[in-house]
């Protein structure tokens, strides 16, 4: 916390895919390790399966809600056709999580893939694993718990080993 | 509970700030992004409700804040507009408690028909306007207009953007605020306004615009940051947190209360730097009220007018750059539900090549591929009665293929007149208004309304049958179907009436998939509650 540089997370999608249901995680976690944290995008039409993405900035102090185009230096993407268009969020030398940072076919659930993806993410974050295992059990029903956390856990699991 | 550091969103904080300084009532119609205050005030224990359209529920907290209570209103910006009757003569009226207005508007249109700057209505009813630039000032706002509102007994504007409303970041709640008894007081010169009592009340209005204008230049409310005699950037809402970030070096006044400006300070703060720049999102409303005092600043460019912005505009509005911007990459368009069902009823409007007179909501994505059937769309309610001008307008044959189309939330809101318009000028060939009627609000996220018999908190209460109010109305073709069941019998009955000079309502009822399994479980705990109520009565 002592740098004065924000960290900068794109979490791109389509509607539900859990896009805003991680970057809540992600924020709330930022939230709980004692940052300023900011975190925006549009609701609305948005819902009806279109594409969705979603910001979230932490640091010692954020200003803009949004992450300025091509200053993100993390973009998460749960779609292979929202590829393309999140790379433009990218800061050189910034890193793409691609759906396929996972495998697919080791999820429990499909629905999981957003939570298997931070879970990728969180290996190259400052914020402390325990906040984001407990945003996780914060934000999701206590029934698709063990699933998440499964999915989280072979994320991490994929990030320590890439 | 005091102090607690919370992560919320501007709608959110509006609503826990609601709560700490004991807001009585919150009334409002959902529209996106304002829709979450409501909601999330109810969630903390606050008494909220959903009104049929924008005018009702401001006149519902009129009257509360007659009563000297504390009223929250809450609405979209296009709202504003079907509440602007009440709003002009409330700001004459004034109240006894407290009234603060939320007019949450959309630069960008992220979800919504048009991009209308609100502001304008704070200077056109002669109103005070706050706004916050993220979920702390719209914690601290909320309670600020409260006290404003009390203080010179008017209405307030609590003007929000998308950004704010749904960005979430960094609150610490204050000390509660307690609220004082509510109590009626009979002022009739001042609440009664026929011609008589109203031309006094307008020049007390003024009177107090002047006090509240002293007020912005005293107020902590527009305060000045930094040191630079170089640049200096007047900004309000969230415009001022782009700026922030692109030009930490400069020296700010962020204007808290935009209405009315303190124009003394702005006069002060532009002599005291060498170049002065007005950042702000949709019109120039700031930069021509301030030029108009004769106060050198710089705006921006006419094409920054458009949409939202960010720091990357921000940054371009400081440089001057009015080099064309990238285009945004075309993400995936929203689409109706692959089990939607609306779908049916726009493949056989498509079919039956029908003029349709559309409206607002999900069914509006019926006018993208691969229906493309809808012809118009302008506002809440305007399916119906647009559908009759060009019913009256259009030779035989093309007015026989009009029809209008309407959801059940958007009947309520604004259709019900335009029934009532259709029974008393029929055009010659007769007309037919489909009700999309999937028992909820979808597009703004499943609320409740007065057709669903359910409040907004999901309690049972009194319910709306459309089918009942539209032959009581006199009209004597009225049907109710599910054309997802019965497709052919839907376009049968549609080309039936389409044929005949007859006035028809059909009414197409399927729940909302979203909504069908929250609706059983609704419908489940109303059925145990009466069943309970019965074995203890």
């Amino acid at each position: 916390m002592t740098s004065s540089k924000v960290t900068n997370v794109v979490f791109a999608g389509l509607g539900g895919q859990g896009v805003l249901k991680g970057s809540d995680i992600l924020a709330e976690a930022a939230f709980a390790a004692g940052y300023d944290v900011k975190k925006s995008e549009l609701h609305g039409m948005s819902q009806r399966g279109g594409s969705v993405s979603s910001d979230v900035r932490f640091g010692r102090e954020v200003f803009s809600p949004m992450v300025p185009a091509g200053e993100a230096d993390y973009v998460v993407v749960l779609a292979p056709e929202e590829l393309e268009s999140s790379r433009r969020h990218l800061r050189p030398g910034g890193v793409l999580i691609a759906p396929d940072a996972v495998d697919a076919a080791a999820l429990p659930h499909s629905r999981s893939l957003n939570i298997a993806l931070l879970g990728v993410l969180s290996t190259y974050l400052v914020v402390p694993e325990e906040h984001l295992l407990a945003a996780i059990r914060a934000n999701l029903p206590a029934k698709v718990l063990e699933v998440n956390e499964k999915a989280f856990a072979i994320g991490r699991q994929a990030g320590k080993t890439k | 509970m005091s102090h607690t550091r919370m992560l919320l969103s501007g709608d959110e904080a509006v609503a826990q700030a609601a709560i700490d300084c004991g807001v009585a009532l919150g009334t409002g119609y959902p529209g996106t992004p304002s829709t979450e205050i409501l909601e999330h005030f109810a969630a903390l224990g606050g008494k909220a409700q959903w009104s049929p359209n924008e005018k009702v529920a401001l006149e519902v907290g009129v009257g509360a804040a007659f009563g000297k209570a504390r009223a929250l209103v809450t609405m979209k910006h296009v709202g504003l507009n079907v509440a602007a009757d009440p709003l002009f003569t409330a700001a004459y009226t004034g109240v006894s408690g407290a009234l603060v207005i939320v007019s949450a508007d959309d630069p960008g249109m992220a979800s919504s028909q048009n991009e209308q700057d609100n502001r304008h209505y704070a200077v056109a009813a002669g109103i005070p306007m706050l706004e916050p630039a993220n979920s702390q000032d719209a914690y601290d706002f909320l309670i600020r207009a409260v006290q404003i509102s009390e203080r010179w007994h008017t209405p307030v504007l609590l003007r929000m953007t998308t950004r704010v409303c749904h960005s979430k970041t960094v609150v610490t709640r204050g000390p509660a605020v307690p609220a004082p008894p509510t109590a009626f007081e009979r002022d009739i010169q001042s609440r009664v306004m026929i011609p008589a009592y109203a031309r006094p009340a307008h020049r007390r209005l003024r009177a107090k615009l002047a006090e509240l204008a002293q007020e912005s230049e005293k107020t902590d409310l527009n305060t000045v940051v930094g040191e630079s005699t170089e640049l200096g950037i007047i900004a309000n809402g969230v415009a001022y947190m782009h700026a922030r970030e692109v030009a930490p070096q400069a020296r700010f006044l962020k204007l808290g209360m935009s209405y009315p400006l303190p124009m003394q300070k702005i006069r002060e703060f532009a002599a005291s730097v060498k170049r002065c720049v007005v950042i702000e999102e949709g019109d120039p409303w700031l930069v021509e009220a301030i030029r108009a005092e004769g106060i050198a600043v710089e705006g921006k460019p006419e094409m920054y007018r458009f949409g939202e912005l960010d720091v990357a505009r921000v940054r371009r509005i400081l440089a001057g750059d009015t080099s064309p911007e990238p285009a945004p990459p075309r993400g995936k368009p929203p689409a109706l539900c692959q089990a939607c069902p609306h779908r049916t009823a726009f493949t056989v409007f498509a079919k039956l090549d029908c003029i349709v007179a559309g409206d607002i909501g999900c069914y509006t994505l019926g006018v993208l591929p691969p229906f493309q059937a809808m012809d118009t769309c302008v506002c809440m309610g305007a399916s119906i009665t647009a559908g009759l001008g060009l019913r009256h307008v259009l030779p035989e044959k093309d007015a026989r293929r009009v029809v209008s189309v309407i959801g059940d939330s958007t009947f309520v809101h604004s259709g019900i007149t335009g029934l009532v318009e259709m029974v008393y000028n029929p055009p010659k060939t007769g007309h037919v208004v489909v009700i999309l009627d999937n028992g909820t609000t979808a597009m703004t996220g499943l609320q409740e309304h007065p057709g669903t018999g359910r409040t907004l908190t999901h309690q049972p209460t009194g319910k709306i049958s459309f089918e009942d109010l539209a032959r009581s109305m006199g009209i004597r073709n009225v049907h109710v179907l599910d054309p997802a069941r019965d497709a052919e019998g839907f376009e049968k009955l549609l080309a039936q009436y389409l044929a005949s000079n007859e006035l028809a309502v059909l009414i197409a009822r399927r729940p909302c998939l979203l909504a069908a399994g929250k609706i059983k479980e609704y419908e489940q705990a109303a059925a145990r509650g009466q069943s309970c109520e019965q074995c203890s009565g």
